[in-house]
């Protein structure tokens, strides 16, 4: 009965995983093809990656869109930070509620409505203090920013939330400032949790179409942008070579950051464990 | 200052003890000193920390709510901006206040709009009961397998997320099209005579949807049914209740906070999508987040696309409510 019930689960899982990965799969293996037709496999050629490094456009809209996302995680992340020490560490402050419920909205917000509520702020700014000067650059990192802050906020949030709060005390009992016991306890403790906030601010900054297509200006096209406008005609092989591009780094990407950090919480893990030998 | 360079900063408690209390009086003397300066540094700290973000998302969130509001009063015309103002002097003596409420009637009348507020509803209900069924599955799955490849299985839950949203759809664009990879198996295999309209119809928004949304569902509830006490399971069985009646009267109602938040993480955004349909789905089933898109870009209507954002918040008010009061009786863990 029970094995009977587990080989359910099982083959449930197994299709569940399949329908997860296998059409990434089968669009990585068809960037290979030498056909022009995406579906039908011919002979494997390289030729698709060729055009696309041929291709000024999308090199152009890469770069500025990897500057964009470099920049929004990197200050998404600080401010993340803040947000999330603020919901944990501070038990009760003055419109706690409002700043816990902004720190969740526009994650489940729909994306248009914030783009267009943004592109109006921008539009209203340009015109009472002249600034930012039409829309650009600036805008789109402005709006990836705030996106991204609310996901690095629940990803401290949690780590915080697990970790012990009696190393902080100790310090302050200990007279250690406030910049101080950031900079010593809580930040090396949190760098795991940092570290997966910014890769994923920098995944979502990369990956914006919405939010870019309301607050960019005509000089300042990113990538998602130009993948949008190409596909919306149909498929085309060389966005498969770009998708198996990018899919490969942003996995190589995450192996690697997921091995530097297991290893840094087992020595994180080490360090507590001597500690505690020593004490007794 | 000096007072916190009294205290030795090195970790030793023992030493630190020791040092900071030379004598009583002193101390005392130092510490009422120390104390009112921490709290003051403490204060300032404490109003950075809460203040940058407090300040950024009231700035950059908050404040363009109101903007959409405003705006969703107003009257289209051809200007720069493309809308009318709220507040303008008539004559130069009489200041007249203008709330246009055209747009929002407009919405209620026009069947066009209704039809793409309830199609909007439709579609994002049945992908969530799917990801439910399929979620609820597969994480029960994980939480009941093997400690040591539980946290593969998850990572491999959690990396399609990482891999970019839009590149995910294009996936199935490539699989579901007319001469798409499944039409041309089925083809070869003789099942069909000729291709399937996939593309660019329900069936496709359907699949895609369940398929980028389906981490969203699976890891809330992962972390409700990992957290599940097994025993009550056995007690159950010990009872002689069947496998079916366990599952239904013990365990779903002990992951509904998974189910909710999950639910709603998929709902949610799901009713207000855009790339989705826009890619994959029909022109004649229109979904709301499109149309305010098309509604701003094509028609230029900056009012009407703000009444119509509006409406949509309305509609998302509730279940947003629900999943917060959810999410804070469930311990977030579990990204």
């Amino acid at each position: 009965m029970n094995s009977k019930r587990n080989y359910y689960i099982l083959t449930g899982m197994g299709f569940g995983f399949a329908f997860l990965y296998i059409p990434i799969l089968l669009l990585m293996v068809f960037s290979f093809n030498e056909a022009k037709v995406t579906t039908r496999w011919s002979s494997f050629s390289l030729k698709w990656y060729q055009a696309l490094l041929e291709n000024d456009a999308i090199i152009n809209a890469a770069l500025i869109s990897l500057k964009i996302a470099v920049i929004s995680a990197t200050i998404a992340t600080i401010v993340g930070v803040l947000a999330g020490i603020a919901l944990v560490r501070f038990k009760k402050f003055k419109g706690k509620t409002l700043f816990s419920g902004l720190m969740v909205a526009p994650m489940v917000m729909p994306e248009v409505i914030t783009g267009l509520s943004l592109l109006f702020l921008f539009v209203a700014m340009e015109e009472l203090i002249g600034w930012p000067d039409g829309r650009g650059m600036t805008t789109i990192t402005i709006a990836h920013i705030t996106f991204c802050i609310t996901f690095v906020a629940v990803i401290i949030q949690s780590r915080l939330q697990g970790m012990d709060e009696s190393l902080e005390e100790a310090a302050m009992d200990l007279g250690g400032r406030p910049i101080r016991i950031l900079f010593d306890i809580t930040l090396p403790l949190i760098t795991p949790a940092m570290i997966s906030g910014w890769l994923l601010s920098f995944t979502l900054s990369l990956d914006d179409v919405i939010l870019a297509s309301f607050v960019s200006g005509p000089s300042s096209t990113t990538l998602p942008l130009v993948i949008f406008s190409k596909i919306k005609l149909g498929i085309s092989p060389d966005i498969n070579a770009l998708a198996t591009l990018i899919i490969g780094i942003v996995a190589i990407g995450i192996v690697i950051a997921a091995w530097l950090m297991n290893k840094k919480e087992k020595a994180y893990q080490r360090d507590i464990q001597m500690a505690v030998a020593q004490n007794e | 200052m000096k007072e916190n360079r009294l205290i030795p900063n090195d970790h030793s408690q023992a030493e630190g003890d020791k040092a900071a209390l030379p004598t009583e009086k002193s101390a005392k003397h130092f510490s009422t000193l120390r104390n009112l300066l921490n709290s003051f540094e403490n204060r300032t700290w404490r109003g950075v920390v809460i203040g940058i973000p407090y300040l950024w998302m009231l700035m950059f969130f908050f404040l363009p709510f109101v903007f959409v509001f405003k705006i969703s009063l107003a009257e289209s015309i051809i200007a720069r901006p493309p809308f009318t103002s709220l507040i303008a002097w008539v004559d130069g003596t009489r200041l007249s206040i203008n709330l246009i409420f055209d747009n929002y009637l407009l919405l209620l009348e026009d069947d066009f709009f209704t039809i793409a507020y309830l199609n909007s509803l439709k579609i994002a209900f049945v992908a969530t009961l799917c990801c439910l069924i399929i979620g609820y599955i597969m994480a029960y799955g994980i939480a009941r397998s093997k400690a040591s490849i539980r946290n593969v299985l998850l990572l491999l839950v959690i990396l399609p997320f990482w891999t970019s949203f839009l590149l995910r759809v294009y996936a199935w664009m490539g699989l579901l099209s007319n001469h798409g990879i499944i039409n041309n198996l089925l083809l070869a295999i003789g099942f069909i005579d000729q291709p399937i309209q996939m593309m660019y119809t329900d069936f496709a928004m359907y699949v895609v949807f369940v398929y980028t949304f389906l981490p969203f569902m699976i890891l809330p509830l992962y972390s409700t049914l990992e957290k599940m006490d097994m025993s009550l399971h056995e007690a159950s069985a010990d009872l002689g209740a069947k496998p079916v009646t366990t599952f239904l009267t013990v365990t779903v109602p002990l992951s509904m906070p998974g189910i909710i938040a999950g639910c709603m993480l998929v709902f949610i955004p799901a009713v207000g999508e855009f790339v989705i349909p826009s890619l994959v789905g029909g022109p004649d089933s229109m979904m709301i987040g499109r149309m305010l898109f098309d509604e701003f870009f094509a028609n230029r209507d900056w009012p009407l696309a703000s009444a119509v954002a509006v409406v949509l918040l309305i509609f998302l008010v509730v279940p947003f409510m629900l999943y917060k009061f959810y999410s804070a009786r469930q311990e977030g863990r579990y990204v």
